[in-house]
């Protein structure tokens, strides 16, 4: 069914593919990543004021 | 259409299409993959025609990055729009590694089948190396002005500038003789290749798009982000 065996031309086959994989992967890596770590920089941001406002409620409760 | 050029919008509306596109690309690329190495070779290439199931879907759609590329380059330069400057930037990286895939997988088909790695007379190679050079080009202007909204103008009319380029890819194995195959896809009178190659070559030229795509508007809405970033944390400089 499947066929693995490239005979005389693995030397250039695999390499094209594993390039292609290996390119593939990290470009897909690096979106993700970056995605990952830009939004939890904005959440941390947005949240700083409410952080501040929380703990100056807490030190000094309005009456 | 245009709605979508709301930043907002945009990331409201992209939000449940962006996790689809990456769960149809590893899909698409697994169903590819095995269709690839299910084929027989090929009576006259042998097994370097599997090469081609990785070389065309990263030339073609390399070639059609840069078609995105600098359409959004032009939104960018005539209409100042930051989402369009966005999608220019977001999609120069994924060209360039799609360029530079094609080139190499290229080099490697080429040599057992010509008898070459390379050939520098040869209209479809040199073109496509002006392609990842246009693209090299577009992220090195960026990165060399401090100025974002400067680096974006420059970097948009080279994006521009780039699209000359692209009927010559296309076309440049019919206005002259080449080394490389003259089209065997995208003919008047159809594809001319077997369907046992013809449907892996499809599926995967299908991954490797939807898997730009998924990567594309993964990185646009992370610029989106990005520049909300620079922007909350500038306003927060003022203020101290």
């Amino acid at each position: 069914m499947f066929d693995l065996d490239m005979g005389r031309y693995a030397a250039f086959v695999w390499p094209a593919w594993a390039l292609s994989a290996v390119v593939l992967a990290g470009l897909s890596a690096r979106a993700l990543v970056a995605a990952r770590r830009w939004s939890a920089e904005l959440k941390r941001l947005e949240d700083e004021p409410n952080r501040a406002q929380a703990v100056q409620s807490t030190v000094a409760p309005r009456k | 259409m245009f709605g979508l050029a709301n930043p907002d919008r945009f990331l409201r509306f992209t939000r449940p299409l962006t996790p689809a596109l990456w769960g149809l690309a590893v899909v698409l690329l697994a169903l590819g993959t095995w269709f690839s190495f299910a084929a027989p070779e090929d009576y006259q290439q042998g097994d370097t025609v599997r090469i081609m199931f990785v070389h065309v879907p990263a030339a073609s759609v390399g070639l059609m990055i840069y078609g995105a590329l600098g359409v959004s380059s032009f939104f960018a330069l005539v209409f100042r729009h930051p989402l369009a400057d966005a999608a220019a930037r977001a999609a120069a990286l994924p060209g360039a590694a799609y360029t530079a895939l094609a080139l190499v997988t290229g080099s490697l088909g080429g040599k057992p089948m010509w008898g070459a790695w390379w050939a520098w007379g040869d209209a479809r190679l040199m073109s496509v190396l002006i392609l990842f050079l246009f693209y090299l080009g577009y992220m090195a202007l960026r990165a060399s002005i401090d100025d974002e909204a400067k680096a974006a103008r420059a970097a948009a009319v080279l994006g521009l500038v780039g699209l000359v380029n692209l009927p010559i890819v296309k076309f440049s194995v019919d206005w002259w003789n080449t080394l490389h195959q003259p089209a065997s896809l995208m003919r008047a009178d159809g594809p001319s290749m077997p369907a046992v190659f013809l449907t892996p070559l499809l599926v995967m030229m299908a991954a490797w798009g939807v898997l730009f795509l998924a990567i594309w508007l993964t990185s646009i809405r992370t610029e989106i982000v990005r520049r909300r970033v620079l922007s909350i944390r500038a306003r927060k400089a003022l203020e101290a």
